[in-house]
């Protein structure tokens, strides 16, 4: 094993642009703040005096003409890394990511790739109120010809972005702004990532607690509540929201019988929707309980901040939902 | 029409044939269509050809061209094969688009030609986007972006032209000012009318053309395109034109009257073109009876390529989403 180093989940976001842009001419860094700002969450600060202009580009407020020309980019040859800054504004560039970055390969009978990548800040935590405390994860992953990932680790946070480059087709990254301070040890050669995986992140044989994002880390410290009690669950972290790796938690509900979905966007129609759906589709039989969801409350997120708690599953929550399914 | 320059009689010739596939593949693609051959939405560029031939036969081949869901004229202009057009409008997989597309959405990578878009003005953003990507790699080659007058009302076109002056790349925006988008004239959707004057907003040089008139066209785009090239600037060239027809076969043409169009047929660019060069001694009557003849039988070629073609196997349904699975 090699050494570990101890970095926060920004610095492994920065050290991945980083490392992309010194890899590959092609690849360029586009969004509004990125540059002399050094980032709307400092993720890439510094990197404009270290490559210039042209390869960390400030772009004006206009998602979906610089999200456009993102794609436009990828089409021509380049590989941009396009950061809109919150998800909040993701809806700006919508039209483009759905009806151009997500189309054009099926419209061109596979003709025309898109190789762009789209990264987002997303989440709840700041008492930043209804408009800006978004989490639209299933928004985007809902929509075919998109790759959807969540980076919920530090790993991920590293590696992610290198393997969405190489991809042919545009990915979507979402990071998580209320992790950006937390530190965590990854190895010192932490270097690409998979991205089309979901992932293990403790074993056990009680539950599965099936998540993504922030609420890795909710379902890990609830995993260790757990276990001072006697109960082994197994949390899986989702990571690529589409297309979905229904064999990874599928195959931990067959050995668990039992789930916990969770995760903070809107409890109806969500990712755990999906999930749901394709456990009882495929794993029905081996069931011991009935499928819990625990999702975000579904109301515009308040800015008092009790309320903003309230309203996404916090680890208590998923304390009391295990132990409610396993001792019922 | 006066004679801006001299133009070379098999030039000449080449030109009138164009514009004359374009009208008789539309018309005969208008009599497939209430034979139920071709389905879905179908724009028709009849009475507007002067702008896509003008524009289009001034550029190279490395040069990239957009195009808006009425395109056609602009695919057969570029060199795609009428045969593989028509296959695409009747859906058959030897399409140039698969099949996938539809007369919306004609592709074809080798000619350069990106679409076929019918997300209104959604194409403008890409169009600035692929200009960056030949800036950044120093390809040379520009980008060729058509657009209705309608499409110069949403917020994409004013982001697009910002973006496109504000990083300096070479793309030449063409708005095809029909006067009408659906049923709304153009006095309904602009609070100012000379749109050329839309350029100045952004600091883009502009013109504006009589749209009608082939030489002019020509004249102008020729202008225009020297200046993108040369300058790596972007432009904006009004072609003030008139559709003939509705603006789709589901149009009962209720927004105009039948007596302005009348006005606007005296203006016919073919008729005009080919008087003008009978009258100069450029054709004559025996070698446009040819070329009628010629034109006849290319025609018929394509129909007889679509009607030859085969069906997509439905468990390809799948392909194209992403690259992975695209394999043919
Ligand atoms: C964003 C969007 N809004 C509405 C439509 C429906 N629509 C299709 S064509 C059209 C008119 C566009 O007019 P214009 O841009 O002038 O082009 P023209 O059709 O005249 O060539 C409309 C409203 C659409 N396709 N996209």
């Amino acid at each position: 094993m090699s050494e570990m180093i101890k970095i926060t989940y920004r610095e492994a976001l920065k050290a991945g642009i980083r490392e992309a842009l010194t890899n590959d001419e092609r690849v360029f860094l586009m969004g509004e703040d990125v540059g002399r700002y050094g980032g709307a969450f400092a993720v890439s600060k510094g990197l404009l005096q270290e490559f210039g202009e042209d390869r960390v580009m400030d772009v004006p407020l206009s998602e979906s003409g610089f999200v456009g020309a993102g794609i436009g980019a990828s089409l021509a040859g380049m590989k941009p890394i396009v950061e809109v800054m919150t998800v909040n504004f993701g809806l700006l560039p919508m039209d483009q990511i759905v009806n151009n970055a997500a189309t054009m390969l099926h419209m061109s009978g596979g003709q025309i790739n898109v190789p762009v990548v789209i990264r987002m800040s997303c989440g709840i935590g700041k008492q930043l109120a209804a408009q800006h405390s978004h989490s639209w994860e299933p928004l985007f992953a809902h929509i075919p010809g998109l790759v959807v990932l969540s980076v919920g680790t530090h790993e991920d946070a590293r590696g992610m972005l290198h393997t969405a480059l190489e991809h042919p087709d545009p990915v979507i990254i979402f990071e998580y702004t209320s992790m950006l301070n937390r530190e965590a040890e990854i190895p010192a050669d932490a270097g690409p990532m998979d991205i089309s995986l979901a992932k293990v992140r403790r074993e056990g044989k009680d539950i599965s607690i099936i998540t993504y994002g922030i609420g890795v880390h909710k379902s890990m410290e609830a995993a260790e509540k757990l276990a001072e009690q006697g109960i082994d669950a197994e949390v899986i972290d989702l990571r690529v929201l589409r297309p979905l790796d229904e064999k990874c938690f599928l195959e931990s509900v067959v050995k668990t019988h039992r789930a916990l979905l969770v995760e903070e966007a809107w409890g109806s129609i969500n990712v755990s929707s999906e999930v749901s759906a394709r456990i009882m589709e495929k794993a029905f039989f081996d069931l011991d309980a009935p499928v819990k969801r625990l999702g975000g409350v579904e109301v515009p997120i308040p800015y008092p901040l009790h309320l903003e708690n309230a309203s996404v599953p916090q680890v208590d929550d998923i304390v009391n939902a295990v132990i409610k399914i396993l001792r019922p | 029409m006066e004679n801006q320059k001299n133009i070379e009689p098999q030039k000449a010739a080449d030109l009138l044939y164009q514009m004359l596939l374009m009208r008789k593949f539309e018309e005969k693609s208008a009599e497939l269509y209430t034979k139920e051959k071709i389905r879905g939405f179908l724009h028709l560029y009849i009475g507007e050809e002067a702008v896509a031939t003008g524009v289009i036969q001034t550029l190279k081949p490395e040069d990239y061209i957009l195009g808006t869901y009425r395109e056609h004229a602009h695919a057969l202009a570029r060199g795609v094969d009428a045969g593989a057009i028509m296959a695409e409008m009747y859906g058959k997989q030897e399409g140039c688009s698969r099949g996938r597309g539809g007369s919306m959405h004609l592709f074809d990578k080798e000619k350069n030609f990106f679409g076929g878009n019918a997300i209104v003005s959604g194409h403008l953003p890409m169009a600035t986007g692929m200009a960056l990507a030949s800036k950044k790699l120093k390809k040379g080659n520009i980008t060729v972006c058509f657009f209705g007058e309608g499409a110069a009302a949403e917020g994409e076109f004013h982001e697009a032209l910002n973006l496109a002056s504000l990083w300096k790349v070479p793309v030449l925006f063409v708005c095809e000012n029909n006067l009408y988008a659906m049923g709304t004239a153009l006095r309904y959707s602009h609070s100012m009318q000379e749109l050329e004057k839309k350029g100045q907003a952004y600091g883009i040089e502009s013109a504006a053309v009589d749209g009608m008139d082939l030489l002019r066209v020509m004249e102008a785009a020729t202008k225009a395109v020297d200046l993108v090239r040369s300058t790596g600037n972007p432009y904006l060239l009004v072609c003030n034109t008139y559709r003939f027809r509705a603006h789709s076969m589901f149009d009962a043409e209720l927004y105009r009257d039948k007596a302005e169009v009348e006005e606007w047929k005296k203006r016919d660019p073919i008729p005009q073109f080919r008087e003008y060069l009978l009258k100069e001694n450029l054709i004559n009557e025996e070698q446009i009876g040819e070329m009628e003849e010629r034109l006849k039988q290319e025609i018929q070629k394509a129909v007889d390529f679509a009607e030859a073609g085969t069906w997509e196997p439905e468990e390809d349904l799948g392909k194209f989403v992403y690259t992975q699975n695209s394999a043919s």
